[in-house]
């Protein structure tokens, strides 16, 4: 059966984690596509097209069909491009793979994405919040393995390791603590393994590229919060 | 499959716990039903769930599995040989999640801002959430009889769960479902006529009964 001539197209933005995730999965599985970079202050009518419900990237295009959210986008990469596969095969080893997946996500990114847009007490409620669940995760990751599931990167490595990356620019830009070198040891040693392997360093944007985009974008989200309150704020 | 023990720890007003009880009675699975007390958490629950604490948690052979939409596609890829909850092309199982997960991610937050609200205007917002919910799922629903297409699958069971809750909504925030979402009402009914689902569900009137007791509780009445 000859081999049906695939499109692949992501829409993304440098900047982003989740992006990258996506970007990850497809050169782990050596899947060649075509990348459009959008401009997320003036969303083009192709996201808002593809995107309708959420508008947001990334945007997996496959044969112009679209796909969206980056969890969901990693595990249809997976089921549709079977070598390197990042999920177990086992049912109950999946169960365990997409729920860690699901509690990074949801439980550690989400609070510090979140600590991001905040200032004072919200800000610092949603740092607690993220370190409590890192320490969880923490406890997740086993003792010498060199990644999440074993020796073999995979989906939770893909979903969740480039967070390492993000807490330090937050870290820096707002002056929290969220990664403790003390009780997170294991989760500093992950983060490093991930990143390092040669494919997916190679699509990493340059941190200082990062520091900077963020620090503008900060200052942004504060000038417009004291907009709205009209005082100026404290702290970072 | 003999000797496959199962047991599903929930907690029957739970819209998640629904789901997995739905997917076992669609696969024709026998599992023991160990209903919790949310305020006095069983030791087995806390272990089974270190991390969450929450049903529901579906148990097979001692190996726990959390997160209901998590268990539901458990339960669909290892009895893989009978009823499938899930469409086996990729880009189709790809729609599935994402209404499931949109599902997850807006509906039960919106519905609190009604059960739990702290003020006419809160439930107004909820009502008004709630019901954009609905518009968008209707579209996606479109002229099919189930979400999936001909027959009843996973994005049903991520949403034909609330149906408990419906009533409460409609009394609390004094509105008519139906009224504003025949299409999604008319669907509600025809997943309500299969055994699976009806002996799945609580009594909506008794959810409302619970909801205004702990509202009074809480203060909020």
């Amino acid at each position: 059966m000859a081999p049906e001539k695939e499109l692949v197209q992501l829409i993304g933005f440098w900047g982003s984690p989740y992006v990258l995730s996506v970007r990850w999965a497809l050169k782990l599985k050596g899947i060649e596509y075509e990348y459009h970079e959008e401009n997320l202050l003036k969303k083009s009518p192709l996201l808002l097209q593809y995107n309708p419900v959420y508008k947001k990237v990334p945007v997996l295009l496959h044969n112009g069909k679209p796909l969206v959210e980056s969890l969901m986008i990693i595990q249809y990469i997976d089921e549709t491009w079977k070598q390197n596969p990042l999920q177990p095969q086992d049912p109950y080893e999946r169960a365990k793979t997409l729920f860690w997946a699901k509690f990074a996500h949801e439980k550690c990114i989400a609070p510090m994405v979140s600590s991001f847009f905040k200032i004072g007490e919200e800000q610092e409620k949603c740092v607690k919040e993220a370190c409590e669940h890192l320490r969880t995760l923490e406890s997740a990751l086993e003792e010498g393995k060199r990644f999440f599931g074993g020796e073999t990167i995979g989906f939770v490595d893909i979903a969740a390791a480039w967070m390492g990356c993000w807490a330090r620019i937050i870290e820096e830009i707002l002056s929290v603590k969220l990664i403790d070198e003390e009780k997170m040891p294991r989760l500093i040693a992950w983060f490093s393994n991930v990143v390092e392997v040669p494919a997916l360093k190679e699509c990493m944007p340059p941190t200082q590229n990062l520091l900077e985009h963020n620090i503008k974008f900060r200052k942004f989200l504060v000038a417009a919060a004291e907009r709205l309150q009209s005082v100026p704020l404290t702290g970072n | 499959m003999a000797g496959d023990e199962l047991i599903l720890l929930n907690y029957w007003i739970s819209m998640f716990g629904a789901r997995v009880r739905i997917a076992l009675e669609e696969k024709g699975l026998n599992y023991e039903y160990r209903e919790e007390n949310l305020q006095n958490k069983s030791p087995l629950l806390l272990q089974m769930n270190p991390v969450h604490k929450k049903i529901p948690v579906l148990i097979h052979n001692g190996k726990p599995i959390c997160e209901s939409n998590i268990i539901v596609q458990y339960i669909d890829e290892f009895w893989n040989d009978k009823t499938p909850l899930l469409p086996s092309d990729p880009y189709e199982k790809a729609q599935a999640r994402f209404w499931a997960d949109y599902i997850d991610k807006k509906l039960y937050d919106s519905g609190r801002k009604i059960t739990w609200n702290k003020n006419k205007e809160e439930a107004e917002e909820g009502k008004k959430e709630v019901l954009e919910i609905f518009k968008v799922l209707e579209g996606a629903l479109g002229d099919k009889p189930y979400f999936g297409g001909e027959n009843f699958g996973y994005v049903d069971i991520s949403l034909i769960g609330f149906h408990m809750w419906f009533y409460a909504y409609e009394t609390i925030a004094n509105f008519s479902i139906e009224a504003e979402c025949p299409k999604l009402m008319a669907w509600d009914k025809r997943c309500l006529e299969r055994k699976t689902v009806a002996k799945s569900l609580g009594d909506p009137k008794a959810v409302y009964d619970i909801v205004l007791k702990s509202r009074k509780i809480k203060g909020l009445d």
